[in-house]
């Protein structure tokens, strides 16, 4: 008995499973199993390959099309890249000069993203320190507003920029992210977890000021918060496309997605080899960046959503 | 300590002044002009409800509404059914599936890419002749004829589903991932050792335990989804076609106000749009709790 009992114990050591993990097995109907597991493993492997050829096949296809001519592309359909990557892109930069549209979408996208990190830190840290008078009141009504979808307000934002003057330039992009009251909501509800009172006391005592005790106490213990947001704040900003479309008027100003939309209307269409390369240039560095990147980007996505 | 607690509104003063700058005002200017006949240029004169009036008998708005609601559905539920379908596959302790993070990363890719690039993309994949997709499934067998995606109007709007069931399910599928792997393994041990079967265990415990993961995928879906835009813009001519099929709200918002210089009334639009995704966020809320209550009648 003694015995018996030790070597199930060794036995369920050497699984690589935890004995606890293992147990649906053995209440299954011993019948047919292993035969029918192999199976439906197999067709779930393919399902999901399939799968993920759908995700993938239309990225290809941009790919492959890219490299081919204007005439290769409508007679026929290939998985074989052509050769004529070079003359596509000399077609291609004939009209539009794409990196532009990278660089305007890159400066919008960095400075939103530190705007919105910084400023909405600041605010959760003045949320969540200090008692004064109307906070509750402010702090639902941001809960409040933040349900409003943005389309609501387009043409009064629309108006004020013209009003103010700022249209067709970078300011109603960027500037407007120093009140996101999504980050600030969930960098408050962070730092209420981690960040406790008697730190920022310990620091009052030791003669710091509360900007210092912002920037050199709270600020690098919520950067993992942050950090978290950051991430979908840059992806916001780099997808966005209905604002610049209606705030800027300048190609040389067009963000990428908007200058992606001007590429349908203009000349290079005309050549679909290089309206591949156009739209294939506008998507490659995301998935690099994506291949370094994903680890991060699930995990936020998951903590955006599962946190209560 | 009370002097100090000064400092609280110098903190939330930067938000406070950009907020109230370009988000509170600009919603109460919006509903000042959805009252006007505000054309872009000084001089509007109030005209009451006039706008709201005529957004109830706009047959052209009540078709993006129809038009939105018939795109998104088709694809919620493709998307929420596949997500929940993968995350069935992948929890199953019998089966051990492998590669999770490989097929996650695949699923998850299309969300990630510029939506006007996809729209430009699938606006030449799905081209009738020289499409690339027709193409391949001409070669396939698949078709013997090639198919007008988008010019016909069934085929149009189950495009534009299908595209964004390809940009989304990774992503619900991350988030429903996300949730079954936070539910006790002690509930499926309890519902097996009851003798739940697979679907059983699925109905009974995951999907219950689910709910306000579902929840919240299916209220941040809703509202993304009334918001269509970009796509049926970029796919077509930019108002609708074919046949006003891939007219929806934001798109009609957008070409009343910055095509047709219709401040006054898109602007009204807007309010629409705002009222009716408060409505149906309502519905969604109701219908949970309902369901919640009623299970908690019959246990």
């Amino acid at each position: 008995m003694e015995q018996n009992a030790e070597s199930r114990r060794m036995l369920a050591d050497s699984e690589v499973q935890p004995p606890r993990e293992e147990k649906p097995l053995r209440v299954l109907p011993p019948s047919k199993k292993p035969k029918k597991k192999w199976f439906s493993r197999g067709l779930i492997y393919t399902g999901l390959i399939v799968l993920t050829i759908v995700c993938f096949i239309p990225f290809l296809m941009m790919l492959v099309n890219a490299t081919r001519t204007n005439g290769e592309i409508m007679s026929g359909f290939s998985l074989i890249p052509g050769s004529a990557l070079v003359d596509n892109y000399a077609i291609l930069s004939d009209y539009i000069n794409i990196w532009t549209g990278f660089k305007n979408s890159l400066i919008v996208a960095v400075l939103v993203t530190l705007l919105s990190g910084y400023f909405s830190a600041m605010t959760a840290f003045g949320f969540a320190f200090y008692n004064f008078k109307g906070k509750n009141v402010m702090f639902i009504f941001m809960l409040v507003m933040m349900m409003v979808p943005g389309q609501l307000g387009l043409i009064g934002f629309y108006e004020i920029s013209k009003t103010l003057g700022i249209l067709d330039s970078f300011i109603p992009l960027i500037i407007p992210s120093i009140a996101s009251p999504f980050v600030v909501f969930f960098i408050r509800q962070y730092t209420q977890a981690t960040l406790h009172v008697s730190m920022i006391e310990a620091a009052r005592i030791d003669g710091a000021s509360e900007l210092r005790i912002f920037h050199t106490i709270a600020l690098p213990m919520m950067m993992p918060a942050v950090a978290t947001m950051s991430i979908f704040t840059f992806i916001g900003s780099w997808n966005n496309y209905l604002m610049p479309l209606v705030l800027l008027f300048s190609p040389e100003k067009y963000t990428l997605p908007v200058l992606m939309g001007f590429l349908k209307g203009s000349q290079v269409a005309e050549n679909l080899g290089a309206l591949y390369l156009g739209i294939a240039i506008s998507v490659v560095p995301i998935m690099i960046a994506f291949l370094f990147l994903s680890k991060y980007i699930v995990s936020s996505i998951s903590a955006g959503a599962v946190k209560e | 300590m009370k002097k100090l607690d000064r400092y609280g509104y110098a903190f939330i003063a930067p938000f406070w002044v950009v907020f109230l700058t370009f988000s509170i005002y600009p919603v109460f200017l919006t509903l000042y002009y959805s009252f006007t006949n505000y054309t872009g240029s000084q001089g509007e004169e109030v005209v009451g409800f006039a706008n709201y009036a005529r957004l109830l008998t706009d047959t052209y708005f009540i078709e993006a509404f129809v038009n939105t609601i018939k795109i998104w559905g088709i694809n919620f539920v493709l998307q929420i059914g596949l997500a929940l379908a993968l995350a069935l596959l992948f929890s199953d302790l019998r089966l051990k599936l492998k590669g999770l993070a490989f097929f996650r990363s695949f699923f998850y890719l299309p969300n990630l890419i510029t939506i006007s690039s996809v729209a430009l993309l699938f606006g030449i994949l799905l081209d009738w002749q020289h499409g690339s997709l027709n193409m391949m499934l001409l070669k396939l067998g698949i078709i013997s004829d090639p198919i007008n995606w988008l010019s016909q109007p069934v085929t149009a709007q189950l495009s534009v589903s299908l595209i964004l069931t390809w940009m989304w399910f990774g992503h619900s599928f991350i988030i429903v991932m996300a949730g079954v792997s936070g539910i006790s393994q002690d509930f499926f041990e309890a519902a097996h050792i009851d003798g739940a079967n697979r679907w059983q265990m699925f109905t009974n415990v995951t999907v219950p335990l689910l709910k306000p993961i579902l929840l919240y995928i299916m209220i941040t879906s809703l509202i993304g989804g009334l918001q269509l835009f970009d796509l049926p813009l970029l796919l077509t001519d930019g108002i609708g076609a074919p046949d006003g099929s891939l007219n929806t709200m934001v798109l009609y918002l957008y070409n009343q106000a910055f095509k047709y210089n219709n401040y006054g009334y898109a602007a009204a639009v807007a309010y629409g749009l705002f009222l009716i995704t408060l409505v149906f966020s309502a519905i969604v809320f109701k219908g949970m709790f309902r369901k919640e209550r009623a299970a908690q009648k019959g246990a």
